[in-house]
């Protein structure tokens, strides 16, 4: 498949393994953003491959891992009401919320549907209109234009039973949580390469300059992820610090203007809480006042909701790149993508899942 | 989640006052909203993020960032280094 087969290669990713082999010259922790690169790493077994001088930490760039337990909470009750269709992306039916999951309320008889695309969620609301159709809209700026499309495409339709419970998240202000943090051993970043693709560096490059840490824009295959190391630690080496682009087929400083003018139109920025860290300001993305009659929270009352985590998952300190994996005692036994505590484990970006499928480690 | 799969425009249309086209995926092909790429053509590759294409991609820039490696590796195996051959990936 082009534009695939070619950063698989044997010959590019030794390369830049090669490369990176040859610029480092002492010990860096670099931590990736984005889950779908923390799979590639395990996936493709790069993480084995990799200078001993690399310190790989994984970030929190898993919408599914990050959405809190409030809201899992809140879908679980709506899409318990009968008079309800709650579309969703596959990786939520299996995150647990303080009792239940989405799966459960689908086995119990709920309407609970998976959906490929936002818009998929507005052909149902336009073929039921006796049924209030909910789309469970989590993600980063990645995912936020099509869902701030099909709300487009809902008003526009004058749809009266279309709304979305909107779980959105941010990139830029996490990276800062975690730069500002007392903790944090993090020094130098792949930032995630489709998100940048919709929003352009602008924001990283502040970030980059503030806490004097190199940010690098990286795609998902081997290659790149290579590359993206390479060219990381060319700059702590030389002990410089700003924004580069790795993946410049896809992503422009701009990004993409027409995407990011819709995101705006429809959505305006809030504080919002990451499950497992807690509340981040400026983090979140919530509808503006005047698409209102489309927030799911508004239609149906669910201000009743008291959500617990489980006590024994370690989520939080795996999002921030405190622990791996396996360092949890529940790693693989009590805890697994069958019998989840924490989202990590379900979602296909999760670190849990990917260590859990991939290396199999502490695994019964 | 932010997943996205590269594929090309194999035509475009109108309905309901937005872009689509299908686009082909290794010999699948899916309808996706092009609303996002308005000057995206027929025959161009576009990374595709649940049902919306939300990039096109450079083809020059990434054919120039392949053409460097193949030089400096070139170069390498003219100083006597040791290169693997390549391995496709299918």
């Amino acid at each position: 498949m082009k534009f695939l087969a070619e950063y698989r290669d044997t010959a590019a990713v030794r390369h830049w393994l090669s490369e990176l082999q040859a610029r480092i010259t002492r010990p860096w922790t670099v931590m990736e953003i984005c889950g779908g690169q923390t799979h590639s790493f395990l996936r493709f077994g790069l993480d084995e491959l990799l200078p001993r001088e690399i310190g790989l930490v994984h970030g929190p760039g898993c919408p599914v891992c990050v959405t809190p337990v409030e809201l899992i909470d809140k879908a679980v009750a709506i899409a318990s009401r009968p008079d309800v269709i709650l579309c969703s992306f596959g990786d939520m039916l299996r995150v647990p919320g303080t009792r239940d999951d989405l799966f459960r309320v689908k086995s119990r008889g709920g309407d609970v549907r998976i959906v490929y695309s936002p818009l998929d969620a507005v052909e149902l609301a336009k073929r039921h209109v006796d049924r209030d159709v909910v789309f469970f809209a989590v993600g980063f700026e990645t995912t936020a234009p099509a869902n701030a499309m099909a709300v487009l495409q809902a008003a526009e339709a004058g749809l009266k039973n279309f709304s979305v419970l909107v779980a959105h998240v941010r990139v830029p202000p996490a990276i800062e949580a975690i730069l500002s943090s007392p903790q944090n051993c993090v020094q130098g970043f792949l930032a995630a390469g489709h998100v940048c693709t919709i929003m352009g560096t602008q924001e990283y490059d502040r970030l980059a300059e503030r806490y004097h840490t190199p940010i690098v824009v990286t795609g998902f295959e081997p290659a790149d992820l290579f590359q993206g190391l390479a060219m990381c630690v060319a700059q702590l080496e030389s002990g410089q610090a700003h924004v580069e682009i790795q993946y410049s087929r896809s992503v422009r400083p701009e990004g993409n203007m027409v995407a990011r003018s819709h995101i705006e139109k429809v959505f305006r920025i809030v504080d919002r809480k990451w499950r497992g860290i807690g509340v981040i300001p400026q983090s979140g993305l919530a509808l503006r006042d005047e698409f209102r009659e489309f927030d799911a929270e508004q239609r149906f009352a669910t201000s009743d909701i008291t959500a617990e985590e489980s006590p024994e998952c370690m989520a939080g300190d795996v999002l921030q790149g405190h622990v791996k994996p396996t360092a949890c005692p529940a790693f693989g036994t009590r805890c697994t993508p069958e019998h989840p505590l924490g989202a990590p484990m379900v979602s296909s970006e999760g670190a849990c899942a990917a260590y859990y499928r991939y290396r199999r480690q502490g695994a019964s | 989640m932010c997943l996205g799969i590269p594929g090309k425009i194999l035509n475009k249309y109108e309905r309901g006052g937005l872009c689509y086209g299908q686009v082909d995926f290794g010999g699948i092909s899916k309808e996706i909203c092009l609303a996002y790429v308005p000057d995206a053509q027929p025959g161009e590759y576009v990374i595709v993020h649940v049902g919306f294409a939300i990039s096109r991609l450079d083809e020059t820039e990434a054919m120039e960032q392949l053409a460097l490696i193949r030089e400096i590796d070139g170069l390498e195996e003219a100083a006597g280094q040791d290169v693997q051959t390549t391995e496709k990936d299918t």
